[in-house]
Formats: C-alpha cells, sequence, structure tokens
C-alpha cells in the first residue's frame, strides 16, 4: 500500500518535473522515431521492406499488397 | 527522465512484441501461408488482373531487380516477422510515450490498459472497421488511399480519445465523436468487385484471430510500459539528485 502510493507520486512528480519546452522536445523525439519504424515496418513500399515485414503487416491490420 | 521514458517505451516494446510474435506464429501467420496457397488463383476471369494489381510495387521494381528479394520460408521468414512486429511494438510504443509527454498524462500500470485500450482502439479496432484484416489473394484497392485512410483514421481516433482523457466537456465529447465517426462517413476505399480463390472461413478466422492478437499486444505494451515507467520513477526517486539526466 505504501509502496504503491510511493510509486505513483513518484511517476506523476516523474513527468511534472519537465518543464514544458523538454516534454515537447523529447515527446517530438518519440514521435519522429516512432512514425519511422512505422512508416519502416507498415507503410515503406521499398520491396525489401515490403517482403521482410509481410507477415507482420498482415498480422497488425496495416493495407499491405 | 527523458531517457527513462524511452528506455522504458523500447523494453515494453521488445516483450510485447516478442510475445505478440510468439502468438502470430502459431496463430496467424499459418493463416496467412495457407492463404498463399490460392494467391493467384483468384477469380479465374480477373486472374490476370489480380496479380498485377495486388503486385503493385513488386511490379515496378523487378524490372531492374529480376530477382525479388524475400525472406527464405522457414527460420529466415520467422525471424523477420519477429523483427518487423518488434520494430512495430517500438514504433507504437515511442508514438504513444509521445503522446503521453505532449498531453501531460503519465503511462502508469494503473492506467496502461487504459493506454492500450485506447491504442487498440486507434490503431487496430477503427482502421479495421473499414478495412478488413486482409489476406494475401485477397481483393483490395490500391493500397497507397487505403495507407491514407488508414493513418487518418488512427490520427482522428486517437486524437479523440486523446481529447476524452483530458476533458468530458460537452464541445470535447462532440467533438471526439465527430472524428470518430467522420472517417467512416468518408469511407474507406472500397475493394473491387473480384472473386476470390481464398475460402471464406479462412478470411473470417483471419480477421478475428488478427484483431484479438492486437487486442492482446495492446494489452501487453500498455502494461508493461506502465509498469516500468513505475519502477524507473521510483529507482530514479531514491537516487540522488543530478544522478540521472
Amino acid at each position: 500500500m505504501n509502496t504503491t502510493t510511493n510509486t505513483n507520486t513518484a511517476v506523476s512528480s516523474g513527468l511534472s518535473s519537465l518543464s514544458l519546452s523538454q516534454r515537447l522536445v523529447a515527446g517530438a523525439l518519440a514521435l519522429l522515431l516512432g512514425l519511422t519504424l512505422l512508416v519502416g515496418t507498415g507503410f515503406a513500399g521499398d520491396y525489401r521492406l515490403h517482403n521482410g515485414a509481410h507477415d507482420t503487416r498482415h498480422a497488425m491490420g496495416f493495407p499491405c499488397h | 527522465m527523458i531517457r527513462n521514458l524511452f528506455a522504458a517505451a523500447l523494453f515494453a516494446a521488445l516483450a510485447a512484441g516478442l510475445l505478440t510474435a510468439a502468438i502470430q506464429h502459431f496463430r496467424v501467420t499459418p493463416l496467412i501461408l495457407h492463404a498463399e496457397t490460392f494467391e493467384g488463383e483468384g477469380g479465374h476471369s480477373h486472374a490476370e488482373g489480380t496479380a498485377e494489381h495486388s503486385h503493385d510495387d513488386a511490379a515496378a521494381t523487378t524490372e531492374a531487380e529480376p530477382e525479388e528479394w524475400a525472406p527464405q520460408d522457414g527460420f529466415e521468414r520467422t525471424a523477420y516477422t519477429t523483427l518487423a512486429t518488434v520494430l512495430a511494438a517500438a514504433g507504437f510504443a515511442l508514438v504513444i510515450g509521445a503522446v503521453s509527454m505532449f498531453a501531460n498524462i503519465p503511462i502508469t500500470f494503473a492506467n496502461g490498459l487504459l493506454w492500450g485500450a485506447a491504442g487498440f482502439i486507434a490503431f487496430s479496432l477503427a482502421p479495421a472497421y473499414g478495412l478488413a484484416p486482409e489476406l494475401p489473394g485477397m481483393p483490395a484497392a490500391e493500397v497507397f488511399p487505403r495507407q491514407l485512410w488508414w493513418a487518418g483514421t488512427a490520427l482522428a481516433t486517437g486524437g479523440a480519445l486523446l481529447l476524452l482523457a483530458k476533458t468530458r466537456a460537452s464541445w470535447a465529447i462532440a467533438l471526439a465523436v465527430a472524428l470518430i465517426v467522420i472517417p467512416h462517413i468518408i469511407g474507406a476505399p472500397v475493394a473491387p468487385d473480384e472473386p476470390s480463390a481464398v475460402p471464406a472461413h479462412l478470411a473470417t478466422e483471419f480477421a478475428a484471430v488478427t484483431l484479438g492478437t492486437s487486442a492482446v499486444f495492446w494489452a501487453l505494451l500498455g502494461a508493461i510500459f506502465g509498469r516500468l515507467n513505475d519502477l524507473f520513477a521510483a529507482r530514479s526517486a531514491t537516487t540522488p539528485l543530478g544522478a540521472t539526466a
């Protein structure tokens, strides 16, 4: 019980300890990297990327063929 | 702190991605391989058109590359699928991590399943509502308009859920409903009405299994991401100030 309370406090202080500009920069970086990975695995037209990730695209519901 | 968030996202993606890849290996890939045995057989009257249509990109590339590379069936193909699933998982984790930072809503173990549910609705359920999970050899519209609709639907639906997470004002509820519904009013690109050799039972099983697997993936990703955030935050809270970046 005590641990949970501590953890929750720590987490909220974790994210809110960041300034707005820190959150924006970190968020933009994460978004850029995340979208690059998603485009590479799920959307890219290059046949090597398409064929390598083929089954994942179908399994994850990305438009494939 | 920022480093912790990235580490939590990537470790969660690795764990959720590997577990999902295992489920895919046993439940999803066999259906894809089965469907591929019918590929090219679809609709005898349209066989030529179907083949050309479904391999648009490949056809363009094969002119320069007579031997189109693809992983060998068996271990190599499984390895590539596992890698692609883990990388896609990392992509999804970083995207929800970014949303968490922009919106200033932490991902914790307590709300991890909610994040997972939102990810599932935005990236799996809403796109699948217009573009049903598709097996190789099934007729489908041009790929680019479908990708555009998929991405737009995920963005609009995700935006709606984020808005609801921030405020329940009546204007926000109205806007969220509009954002969720509009992609479906616009409508996904419609598949050509061509016969397919892929049996219907295979297609329905695939739709159910992929949506179920995605639900498991998102639940795992949200819960593990949140747990790791909690752990890292607790750890950095106990270390002296300035000890971590």
